[in-house]
């Protein structure tokens, strides 16, 4: 409804603080006087609320502002007479494209979907980025503002574009998927990414890049039970706990990435993210793992879009399916390149590596300068049950 | 609403640029300056002198102070503009990639205060 709103008024400020009077307004009559179609309704009641308000605002003086907002509302459509889900949709798709447009900062761009679309609390949202709620609050403020000043259209962008912009979309969800949770996993915004992701597939079918980033997030959030142990460390792939994992979310995971990988176009990286998600997904246990397909997509991964990051899983991955040798030199290749020079996961590959290899001194330096620079807890008990089970060795 | 286009490119690219390539690519602002011309987008627009032929000038303390030179030495320079009348950003940022440079240069778009 926020996004119809916005549509019949042209301020984002305005849609929410008029939804909010409406929402008022319902609670006080609804219970006598149920409405037939409650949702526009809730529009139209909060259009008259923001009208009034506007008008009360020039009674005495010509408020520059208020005029020209109220000549923007006069001047867009009528309000929806009842619950057109049509309408409502294309509103919702207009709202998350302006929300992500490329001219907005990616961290504005999160702030503002998780705000309007997700309609999360500005606390919630600063507390899932670790950021104060003050910064965050500016942060809304200033997107907002470049919205209006260098009029960001509200509307679903051209069909040239749409591919572009739809990546950008993704992205972003992508980013509170893997970002919003403050260093503890069991306190991420995964249901809310996931959430936003089925809407864009329900708003937009048929598109790879959009099932592929459903898939991966699906397949990845299967395992959010066995993630974090009871002494609140971090719990390796390796070794999760597999009866713990979501079995729904990994069959709807898998259906989707055949849907993804079946379109005749290359597949995107999210997709093969999620093959190699979904390889997991299949194993009973971790030593049934086809972990040298796994290498095989990484090396696709790496063609489609080369990043450290992806190197290093590869390396991990060949680590299990040729041995810890090879994936040894694949890491300290990236390290020689001083690419992840602050990234934990770096030094703790190689420490697993050299551990294999026997190693153990090296390990043990290794897994503490993967201490040194790991920023959370839960990863930091992780290292130290590894470095504790190494030093009694 | 207005936008001021400014076309940023790196100059010395730009003088290496083998003749008829240059010749080129002036050919191809010329159409499109004709092009929104006929639109009506266009507004005005000027090719500037390069940054060895700017002057930049400072009054502080009520002394006027004059040097040789752009404000800033950066990698890219500010070598032309195009003010045009877009509907909105979208339009604008069409307009901006069109520009022939822009697929070396950076056109950064600036909405002009309403007044």
């Amino acid at each position: 409804m926020l996004a119809t709103l916005i549509r019949l008024t042209g301020s984002f400020d305005l849609a929410e603080e008029g939804l909010q009077d409406a929402y008022v307004a319902a609670a006080k009559t609804w219970q006598a006087t149920p409405p037939s179609h409650p949702r526009a309704w809730l529009i139209r009641t909060a259009r008259n609320r923001i009208i009034d308000r506007l008008r009360r605002r020039t009674a005495f003086v010509a408020h520059q502002g208020a005029l020209a907002a109220l000549a923007e509302i006069e001047a867009a459509a009528q309000p929806p007479e009842d619950d057109d889900e049509a309408m409502f949709g294309d509103d919702l798709l207009r709202l998350i494209f302006t929300c992500c447009h490329p001219s907005l900062a990616r961290e504005a761009q999160v702030a503002l979907t998780l705000r309007t679309v997700c309609g999360l609390g500005t606390p919630a949202v600063a507390a899932a980025f670790l950021v104060k709620e003050e910064a965050m609050a500016q942060r809304l403020v200033r997107a907002k503002a470049k919205i209006r000043a260098a009029r960001i259209p509200y509307r679903p962008p051209a069909r040239e574009l749409l591919d572009e912009r739809i990546e950008g979309v993704l992205a972003t969800i992508y980013l509170i998927f893997t970002e919003a949770y403050a260093g503890d996993p069991r306190r991420s915004l995964a249901g809310e990414a996931i959430g936003l992701a089925r809407r864009l597939d329900a708003l937009m079918p048929g598109r790879p890049a959009v099932q592929g980033l459903l898939a991966l997030m699906l397949l990845q959030d299967s395992r959010r039970r066995a993630r974090v142990g009871p002494d609140g460390a971090m719990v390796r792939l390796e070794d999760q706990d597999r009866a713990l994992w979501d079995q729904g979310q990994i069959a709807e995971g898998l259906a989707l990435v055949e849907r993804a990988l079946g379109s005749a176009a290359p597949p995107s990286s999210y997709a093969v993210q999620a093959a190699i998600a979904a390889l997991h997904a299949r194993a009973g246990a971790a030593a049934e793992t086809d972990w040298a397909q796994i290498v095989e997509l990484y090396g696709v991964l790496m063609a489609i879009h080369p990043s450290p990051v992806i190197e290093l899983n590869q390396a991990a991955a060949v680590s299990l399916a040729q041995g810890p040798a090879e994936a040894l030199a694949m890491v300290d290749a990236i390290a020689a390149r001083g690419d992840l020079a602050v990234y934990h996961l770096l030094p703790a590959a190689r420490g697993h590596m050299l551990r294999r290899l026997g190693r153990r001194d090296e390990a043990l330096q290794a897994y503490r300068q993967a201490y040194g620079l790991a920023r959370f807890a839960p990863d930091r008990r992780l290292i130290e049950s590894e470095i504790a089970a190494l030093s009694e060795a | 609403m207005q936008y001021l286009l400014l076309i940023y490119g790196e100059e010395r690219s730009e003088a290496a640029m083998p003749a008829a390539d240059a010749q080129s690519m002036l050919a191809a602002f010329g159409a499109f300056t004709q092009s929104i011309a006929e639109s009506g987008a266009l507004v005005h627009s000027n090719r500037l002198r390069p940054v060895s032929d700017a002057t930049s000038v400072r009054v502080r303390d009520g002394k006027t102070l004059i040097t040789d030179g752009p404000f800033a030495e950066t990698r890219e320079a500010l070598g032309g503009y195009y003010l045009v009348e877009a509907k909105d950003l979208d339009e604008a940022t069409a307009i901006a990639a069109r520009i022939p440079s822009a697929r070396f240069g950076t056109i950064e778009v600036r909405p002009v205060w309403a007044m």
